[in-house]
């Protein structure tokens, strides 16, 4: 484990920035252990993973993903997206984050920029329960289609809410 | 489940109501593949829309597996989940481990001693070797090579043995913990380790002798679900699969973590983009691998394997606990549910070349012992949204070699 990688991290964090806040304009912006994250609004959430992919290089999706701020120290907004970018001829990393809220928490879908994304979105919805707009097939992925809560979020108990007990069970005469 | 759930005309081929659907619902064949089938090797299921033998359309349906494993990270503590990531790649649990308490390490700050780091760095490339055996050896059962399957099964057999002798466990071995390892390496596990790669040539020409110029092989792989390098870098691709489709991207080599930039090794590319070609960057990775946990071994630094007691981070050996104050505290220190190790509020992403992809995690720290959220990126995952993808207008006997050649390990896939 290296905190500061042997790749000269902390010029080519300042280098991203640098060079987006050319491309963009004032963004809000932090750094931890060489990571560069970057915090957009949610209205202009699509047009910045627009300008990061053509031109600025970051040509792979890593990662969507989200946090539920509910019971965070000092959170001021309830879900967290996260995109994690990377680009693939430099080797640096971006990470997008974007705060949504109840109720309806949606943002765009990023399946016009890449086609990964697809099913990271799904998973998104399914755990989260935000939805993506403009996604071409946003269904629960990981659960079954009755399930009725988002299970990643902080206010759904570890234990259930007894979902698996009331399942349909199908009978072999009757499959 | 019914599958009429499933196959339900929504935004497939045809839509309900248009002229064509009636004609294309009676002509087109809906066959459903798993979840349980010897061909899926884990609990996935397909339902394919045939045209004859060929494919139209094949919708994949997952989550059988699903158990709640980024959940269940908010309420372990950071050294108590590293069982969970065992069970996500069952197949190179190990790989898991290390990328789980790296990305851990990371978020705390603490850096290994090069002891820990080389041993980690041996197995995760034994563990890279022993999926990619799975991988190649079930992609040889899949297309009809049964022999080359036990073949591939024989040496991993040895390694389960020298995980047994690392850690004490053969399948879910748990073996890191933060700031260090669960044991250090004995001599007898270098030993054995040594002695593997001794015999891990000769493995390695057999599987190569058996299937690299094997017609049958060849003309069940070879152009069969071709993947360019621009749709693998668009659909997020990584580790063996995007390399094979001539994106040269390696963990190992951009983001050296551990001390990957001290081993002379290279990454193993092919430009062809086909199932072929993810076997042969797959049997060349396994050369790498050997190469890397020979150096390794040749080279392993003495001395303490677990970050020193002044980083608050690793458990004092139980001789001192029973004998010295300090020890005693700094156990107290760290098994106390209030005390333990200093987490930032921060979010950290570590990602580490896992043998099927980029395996990384996010992490969310709050201050506590727990983390906040804990995510895992599932390389099984995003190649498997690949899928219909790959298998678009191949033969229904081209299911399997696509599906052994992404190396869909459904526990991971669902988590």
């Amino acid at each position: 484990m290296n905190p500061e990688p042997t790749v000269p991290a902390a010029p080519a964090g300042a280098d991203t920035l640098s060079a987006l806040e050319q491309v963009w304009g004032e963004i809000a912006s932090s750094e931890f252990r060489g990571e560069v994250r970057v915090v957009v609004p949610r209205d202009q959430l699509f047009s910045l993973l627009k300008v990061l992919k053509e031109k600025l290089g970051f040509d792979l999706l890593v990662d969507i993903t989200c946090v539920d701020y509910l019971h965070f120290r000092d959170a001021r907004d309830r879900f967290g997206l996260v995109y994690l970018l990377a680009n693939t001829e430099n080797n640096r990393r971006i990470t997008v984050r974007a705060f949504l809220n109840d109720p309806n928490p949606s943002a765009p879908s990023a399946v016009p920029l890449w086609k990964g994304a697809n099913w990271l979105e799904r998973e998104v919805w399914d755990m989260f329960g935000i939805r993506f707009e403009g996604h071409p097939d946003l269904r629960r992925i990981l659960l079954p289609e009755e399930f009725t809560a988002f299970p990643l979020r902080k206010d759904y108990p570890l234990q259930g809410r007894g979902e698996r007990h009331n399942f349909p069970v199908l009978r072999r005469a009757e499959g | 489940m019914p599958l009429s759930r499933i196959s339900q005309p929504g935004d497939r081929v045809s839509q309900p109501g248009d002229l064509a659907h009636d004609e294309a619902q009676e002509y087109l064949w809906t066959m459903n593949f798993g979840p349980q089938h010897p061909a899926t090797h884990t609990t996935l299921r397909l339902v394919l829309k045939l045209d004859g033998e060929r494919v139209v359309e094949a919708m994949p349906d997952i989550g059988y597996l699903h158990s709640g494993f980024e959940k269940l990270g908010e309420h372990l503590d950071y050294n108590q989940y590293v069982t969970i990531t065992d069970r996500m790649n069952y197949i190179s649990p190990m790989s898991n481990n290390v990328a789980w308490h790296l990305a851990v390490e990371k978020l705390i700050g603490i850096e290994v001693p090069r002891r820990c780091q080389y041993l980690r760095v041996i197995v995760a490339e034994l563990s890279r070797i022993s999926d990619h055996l799975l991988c190649v050896g079930a992609m040889g059962l899949d297309t009809g090579a049964f022999t080359h399957f036990l073949y591939a099964f024989n040496p991993r057999e040895d390694l389960y043995d020298i995980f047994e002798a690392l850690c004490g466990a053969r399948f879910t071995n748990s073996y890191t913990r933060v700031g260090g390892l669960m044991y250090d390496a004995s001599p007898e596990a270098i030993e054995m380790i040594r002695r593997f790669l001794d015999g891990f040539p000769r493995v390695l020409g057999d599987l190569r002798r058996m299937l690299d110029r094997n017609r049958i092989f060849i003309d069940r792989t070879k152009g069969i679900g071709l993947l360019s390098r621009e749709e693998a870098i668009n659909r997020s691709c990584s580790g063996p699969v995007a390399r094979a489709s001539g994106v040269t991207r390696d963990l190992r080599k951009d983001e050296p973590y551990l001390s990957y930039d001290d081993f002379d090794f290279q990454v193993c590319c092919a430009t062809a983009g086909d199932c072929f070609a993810r076997y042969l960057v797959r049997i060349a990775e396994m050369e790498e691998s050997a190469k890397i946990v020979r150096q390794a071994i040749e080279n392993l630094p003495s001395g303490p394997v677990n970050v020193g007691p002044g980083d608050r981070a690793i458990l004092p050996e139980k001789r001192q606990v029973f004998s010295t104050i300090e020890g005693l505290i700094s156990h107290f220190e760290l098994v106390m549910s209030n005390r333990g190790f200093e987490v930032p509020v921060e979010e950290v992403y570590m990602a580490t070349e896992a043998p099927n992809g980029e395996l990384g995690f996010y992490i969310a720290g709050d201050g506590s012992q727990r983390a906040y959220r804990a995510r895992c990126r599932p390389p099984s995952f995003i190649h498997f949204a690949l899928f219909p993808y790959l298998i678009r207008g191949h033969n229904l006997s081209d299911v399997v070699a696509v599906l052994g050649s992404l190396n869909i390990i459904a526990a991971e896939l669902d988590r």
